[in-house]
């Protein structure tokens, strides 16, 4: 701690920090633009000067940028001297000079942060009588829109982009007062982190394009906390809903998840929820007819169909609630309750949750991943599966050389640009071992590119030389066993060492490798951490609830339509899921063939299209609920928007069928702790709906929120009620107390002078550190914060090391490969995402490729080995793959409407010449 | 060789320069041969330090000092790097042309035996794209150097390694500044970087750098050679040794001279030949376009860093710019400033959008379209553009001129906005 003074006043600070930081955080208005709290200081700007002064006799005293000002005790800074405020002023005069001045028809205006600096520095008249710069702007792609003539110059953008994010298609070109940041030629942005350049540019130079097409100002918007529900790692989002319509999707803070940022899937992966395809009213079908009817009419007669069936089942989704999931099991019952993926996505699941429940190691929230020093990826492709989680790893890969460069040269950590220069493009240690290529490689020490049972094995053989007490591992190459050594040698020497493995190989082989792995490093290393990417948004939640395996209940159904012959008497009500998408397109059929299904979904699906009743179920965007993450942190989402009468929550569609009509969050959540007790800390993720803020509920609208009277005029002119939210404790009105609320319920950060996202810096105990109140959510597997408790391998039976792989003649070892665009399936129906997804192929080595006279492009003939002998055969373009091992292919996941069951053995042909591999 | 022109003794303007055999019969690489692996690295230093050698690329920083800050030892981190900056860009300076095109192997000795004091492994010389001339002495500098074994493995059987490369600059002022031409040297764009961490800690790669001038660096071998002492007693002030002047402007012989340092403005002028028929003597930017005006007044002023300091300009690379009676000072100021503002990296917002800006509003008066509200947003921005508001130091440079000539022809540019136009032209 140092004691400084700021205008004369004495403030005890922490003297970790810059000038800037703390005085933003002390609660001073000081202008910025190049400063970030995730990108530190660089000093381009010059916007944050104030006056420094030797000592307190000192008045003359000389101009210093805050931002790169170290804090030393008894220190005399002045921001409110009269040179130092001409100064910002002047450097927003500067500013100014060429930009447009086109707020109005700026999608930034009402939330630019160059607005606020300029009222801020109080310059406001232009002396500038020449024409003013300007740029041709580029096309970038579905998700930014790009206008140049706006640009300051801050050079955030590529700071981010490029620095932090390790994009290396958007630079600064040109120079002097001609500098252009954009891409060497117009195209889409390549970096899966691309969106969160409309956060960090401070004007309208990157916007978002997704929300161009109906943009609204900021305070026009309604919002709400919610979770992002299109992978594991539960990113807080602030959805933004205006007219009934999502427009967009902006970074909610989390110090411990997602911080500053998100990926492009995360914030652009919305569109679904206003698309075509979204069921917006249930449907009734007999016969081959499907009637459109209203929920009451809707949920007796599902209520009638469940209640007169002989048996019910239930098919549970990792992407639903756990509100939802549970009222699913409690309506058929635990033992028939069943996951609604596919049995080797539940066994891996449920392995993953087990080592973050048994706390073999402790595990790391995002926050710690990018502290970490060296780090193993084992069969884990975080770009494609958990892409947040590759924008940590970035980070982490730097920790090691910016330590050693710290402590050689002494640069503070929030002087970039120093730290940059004496750290350049070192990396400390990062290992992947993957089938394929990942994002990753290039800042890797080491790729390992080997099948899933050779991954396995390596991780087998990293374990034993982290333990001698592990098994050994014989046959493994020289090369192997060296990098075994080193990765095991690189963990050990780590101050922060982190595992990262998943589930996206399909390999229980992998996770069991990865689990050997984290009891080796336990017993070694008591500030070893786990990262262990799940599928989906609430595999966790789903796992906890104790599902039985779908395969039980496709077999039960078969058995029951055999005893009932003709008609069937079972009833399978399927939560938000399409089960084409689980299961091969003839195994769904036949489960489906043997039951009478209600299906609760928000979109139009194949599973959808065959039921026989489908109810109307919420997005995130009209629905509330719980998820539980990867890292066992238990996270409340609430609804944005009022849904219309006939969309439900599925969790209140199925208490209605269990009878349940006044069902609302709560009480659901109190019947399911009741039923559950380890569920006990979700009560805990936000207030409940009775809770108020001052008296009242959190508004989700601003105090400037626009048109509240007059949004219906064109049907009709009384004025609407707000509608009511029994579920959430917040209300649809701009009345309330905005920015007393508790952390788990803000969303619209906005502070007096402060219109920005920027505005964040207000809501944090320290910037960049925690928000006020702590960050929200609940960790519910309390192993998982237990320091490396290390379960002794003597508990358990000596993991099995499996076999090498051995190829097979004429065969190629398929293993699937996810797609950051396209393998999730709700944000690839969105516009935006749709265009980024690739299409279908099938990856295959350059050797294999060699041997079977084929090029990239071309298409080859695909035989999967299934079930029993059968195999499914399809036709895909080639891709060639060098970096695969040349017995091992891939296919994408969820590219295209056929499921497959991966990894899996496949005969590879080419179609057009006859030859096989 | 003179010894009063240790520099420049060996080069003859119009032929070639001394090669390798000539240039060691002249006493060339006896410095190496007495330093490298005879002296102790810190003796160098030392006597180099002692010699009160300062910086001749314009900031006149003491040289032995700036070497003093990289590690030495035998923990010290390696690869160290040593750079001859001859990226000579300021207007109005030709000095280091006229040293690297004379009398290469001076420089490469200067450069080799700086290196060895701070135990770098490799040498670069990072120079200005458009001297071709240079880049082919050098280059056969160089090699010559090379199959002598005065560079590459264990130098003349010493047991140093030392590389030395030839880098062309891709041509901008701003890679004259000592960061930005490291990053330049790097692949970056050429962006000054704050201090500290200083290049000796930080430098080229991250790792401990030395960047000094080509003129610097010729000082070396001779201060090596000849001691301290004799350093000293080269010059006419208590700033040590000779100096390359050089005079551009109407003069009777625009050229470089070299001088013992301190000798005065009036002397420098009249070895260039005195002011051309027909012109009178106005003012002189005393070291180069990024230098204040200096007047009658000062005539009788030695150049040096301190006394020109003390006038209120600086000694800069002390390669004089005259402003004649007959050229207009705001049409001169205006090219400057517009020169200095394309030269801009672009990084920090005083220089990218204030320089063009202030070049814009010096060619509207020129042309006689000022307003009487312009003079007080050029004197407002000569208070704005100053060193510590500005990241480096080629705004306040752009604005030094500017300034002066506002002190000094305050009236020249009240006559153009009064009278709506130039009345030189």
């Amino acid at each position: 701690m140092v004691t400084i003074f700021i205008d004369g006043v004495a403030y005890d600070v922490d003297g970790e920090h810059n000038l800037l930081k703390t005085a933003l955080e002390l609660g001073f208005n000081v202008p910025y633009f190049c400063w970030h709290p995730a990108l530190h200081s660089v000093g381009a700007c010059r916007q944050c000067a104030v006056k420094q002064f030797k000592d307190e006799n000192d008045t003359k005293g000389k101009l210093v940028m805050s931002c790169m000002t170290p804090l030393t005790d008894g220190m005399h800074v002045s921001l409110a001297d009269p040179e130092a405020q001409a100064f910002r002023a002047s450097v927003i005069e500067w500013l100014m000079l060429n930009h447009p001045h086109d707020c109005p028809i700026c999608d930034e205006g009402g939330e630019c942060h160059l607005q606020d600096m300029t009222v801020m520095s109080g310059h406001n008249y232009r002396r500038n009588v020449f024409p003013k710069r300007t740029y041709i702007s580029q096309d970038l792609g579905p998700f930014i829109h790009h206008e140049m003539n706006r640009c300051i110059q801050c050079y955030r953008c590529v700071r981010y982009y490029r620095d932090y994010a390790g994009g290396d298609d958007l630079q600064e070109f040109a120079g002097h007062d001609n500098v252009f940041f954009g891409r060497y030629k117009d195209g889409a942005l390549e970096s899966p982190h691309s969106g969160n350049l409309v956060e960090i540019c401070p004007t309208g130079v990157f916007t978002d394009k997704t929300f161009k097409q109906h943009a609204v100002r900021k305070w026009d918007l309604q919002t709400a906390p919610a979770i992002c529900t299109h992978c594991s790692l539960g990113c807080n989002i602030t959805p933004g809903e205006r007219y009934g319509t999502l427009r967009r999707i902006r970074n909610r803070y989390n110090g411990d998840v997602n911080g500053y940022f998100l990926c492009d899937r995360g914030r652009f992966g919305y569109e679904f929820v206003n698309d075509d395809k979204r069921i917006r009213k249930s449907v009734m079908r007999y016969g081959g007819s499907a009637t459109e009817t209203d929920a009451a009419t809707a949920a007796s007669k599902a209520g009638e169909l469940v209640s007169a069936a002989t048996r019910v089942i239930g098919i549970g989704s990792p992407r639903a609630t756990l509100e939802s999931n549970w009222a699913l099991r409690d309506l058929v019952g635990e033992g028939n309750f069943y996951a609604g993926v596919s049995d080797r996505q539940e066994a891996l699941t449920e392995q993953a949750v087990g080592m973050v429940r048994d706390g073999v190691l402790s595990g790391a929230t995002l926050a710690e991943v990018e502290q970490a020093d060296a780090v193993l990826v084992l069969g884990e492709d975080p770009v494609n599966t958990a892409p947040r989680l590759e924008l940590a790893l970035r980070q982490a890969s730097r920790r090691a050389p910016i330590r050693e460069a710290g402590e050689r040269v002494h640069v503070p950590e929030w002087k970039d640009k120093a730290l940059r220069v004496t750290v350049q493009d070192k990396r400390g240690p990062l290992f992947v071992a993957s089938p394929y290529a990942t994002s990753l490689d290039r800042i890797a020490t080491d790729a390992l590119r080997r099948a899933p049972a050779d991954i396995a094995r390596f991780g087998y053989a990293v374990a034993h030389e982290l333990d001698e007490k592990m098994p050994e591992v014989s046959g493994l190459s020289d090369d192997e066993h060296q990098l075994a050594l080193r990765v095991a040698t690189a963990l050990r020497n780590a101050e922060q060492p982190l595992l990262v493995s998943g589930t996206s190989l399909g390999s229980e082989e992998v996770l069991g490798a990865a689990r050997a792995v984290a009891e080796a490093l336990a017993g070694r290393k008591a500030s070893a951490r786990q990262f262990l990417v799940l599928p989906e948004y609430n595999s966790a939640g789903l796992a906890l609830l104790e599902p039985r395996p779908f395969s039980e209940a496709i077999a039960l159904a078969g058995r029951y339509r055999g005893e009932d012959g003709d008609g069937t008497s079972t009833v399978a009500v399927i939560l938000e899921n399409d089960l084409y998408r689980r299961e091969s397109k003839d195994v769904v059929d036949g489960f489906l063939g043997n039951v009478r299904s209600i299906v609760i979904d928000h979109s139009d699906s194949r599973t959808a299209e065959k039921a026989e009743i489908v109810l109307a179920a919420a997005t995130f965007a009209e629905g509330s609920g719980t998820a539980v993450n990867n890292e066992g942190r238990a996270q409340r989402s609430l609804r944005v928007a009022d849904p219309s009468a006939e969309i439900l929550d599925s969790w209140r569609w199925l208490r209605q069928l269990a009878g349940d009509t006044e069902a609302v969050l709560d009480s659901v959540i109190d019947a399911l702790v009741a039923d559950l007790p380890q569920f006990e800390g979700i009560k805990e993720c936000a207030p409940p709906a009775t809770a108020r803020t001052g008296g009242r509920k959190v508004p989700r609208q601003m105090p400037r929120y626009s048109g509240r009277t007059s949004m219906h005029a064109a049907r009709d002119v009384t004025d609407h009620q707000a509608p009511a939210d029994e579920d959430t404790p917040m209300g649809y009105s701009m009345e309330g107390h905005h920015h007393a609320a508790p952390s788990s319920l803000m969303t619209d950060y906005w502070a007096s002078g402060w219109n920005s996202v920027q505005a964040l810096n207000r809501f944090q105990e320290e910037i960049a550190g925690p928000l006020r109140g702590g960050n929200p959510g609940v960790q519910l597997l309390s192993g998982n914060r237990a320091a490396g408790s290390g379960m002794a391998s003597a508990n358990r039976p000596a993991p099995a090391i499996p076999e090498a792989f051995s190829p097979r003649d004429g065969s190629l070892y398929m293993a699937p490969h996810y797609h950051i665009f396209g393998s999730e399936p709700t944000s690839a129906r969105g516009r935006a995402v749709a265009l980024r997804a690739e299409e279908p192929y099938v990856g295959i080595s350059s050797r294999r490729a060699g041997e079977l006279g084929v090029r990239g492009g071309e298409p080859l003939q695909v035989a999967l080995e299934a079930a029993e002998g059968t195999s499914r055969t399809v036709t895909l373009p080639a891709r060639v793959m060098p970096e695969l091992p040349p017995d091992v292919g891939c296919l994408p996941v969820g590219l295209d409407d056929e499921y497959f069951t991966l990894p899996a053995w496949a005969t590879i042909s080419a179609a057009n010449k006859g030859g096989s591999a | 060789m003179a010894a009063e022109t240790p520099l420049t003794g060996r080069i003859r303007p119009g032929s070639e320069p001394m090669w390798i055999d000539e240039y060691e019969a002249h006493g060339g690489y006896q410095a190496l041969r007495k330093a490298v692996g005879k002296m102790k690295k810190k003796e160098v230093q030392g006597v180099v330090k002692e010699s009160g050698l300062m910086g001749r690329g314009g900031a006149g920083f003491p040289t032995g000092v700036k070497w003093g800050f990289t590690p030495m030892g035998d923990d010290a981190v390696h690869p160290k790097y040593f750079i001859a900056n001859a990226d000579e860009m300021e207007p109005g300076a030709f000095k280091d042309r006229f040293l690297m095109e004379g009398d290469p192997h001076q420089l490469v000795e200067g450069l080799a035996v700086s290196s060895y004091a701070i135990g770098a492994d490799v040498a670069y010389i990072f120079l200005r794209n458009h001297y071709r001339l240079a880049r082919k002495r050098l280059e056969r500098a160089i090699e010559e150097a090379y199959r002598q074994n005065y560079l590459g493995k264990n130098v003349l059987g010493s047991g140093y390694n030392l590389e030395m490369r030839l880098h062309i600059s891709a041509g901008r002022y701003i890679c004259g500044e000592e960061t930005a031409l490291i990053s330049a040297l790097e692949g970056n764009r050429p962006i000054p970087r704050a201090k500290p961490p200083f290049p000796g800690a930080s430098g080229l790669f991250g790792m401990p750098t030395v960047v000094n001038n080509v003129e610097t660096l010729c000082n070396v071998p001779h201060i090596v050679k000849n001691g301290a002492e004799w350093f000293q007693g080269l010059s006419k002030t208590d700033q040590a040794g000779t100096k390359v002047y050089g005079v551009s402007g109407r003069v009777n012989k625009p050229g470089c001279f070299e001088l013992p340092m301190g000798t005065t403005i009036r002397e420098i002028l009249e070895h260039a030949g005195g002011m051309t028929d027909g012109y009178k003597f106005r003012g002189v930017l005393p070291g180069g376009g990024s230098t204040d005006f200096l007047v009658d007044e000062h005539l009788d002023l030695a150049m040096d860093y301190q006394t020109i300091q003390g006038a209120g300009s600086r000694f800069g690379t002390g390669t004089m710019i005259v402003l004649d009676d007959k050229t207009c000072p705001v049409a001169f100021v205006a090219n400057l400033m517009k020169f200095f503002g394309q030269e801009s990296c672009g990084w920090c917002t005083p220089c990218r959008e204030g320089l063009p800006w202030l070049a814009r509003v010096l060619y509207a008066i020129e042309r006689g379209e000022g307003k009487a509200s312009d003079l007080d947003l050029l004197s407002g921005h000569t208070d704005k553009i100053w060193i510590g508001k500005t990241y480096c130091a080629l705004a306040p440079g752009a604005i030094e001129p500017l300034q002066s000539a506002l002190k000094y022809f305050r009236e020249d540019f009240e006559d153009h906005i009064q009278n709506k136009r130039c009345r030189w032209s």
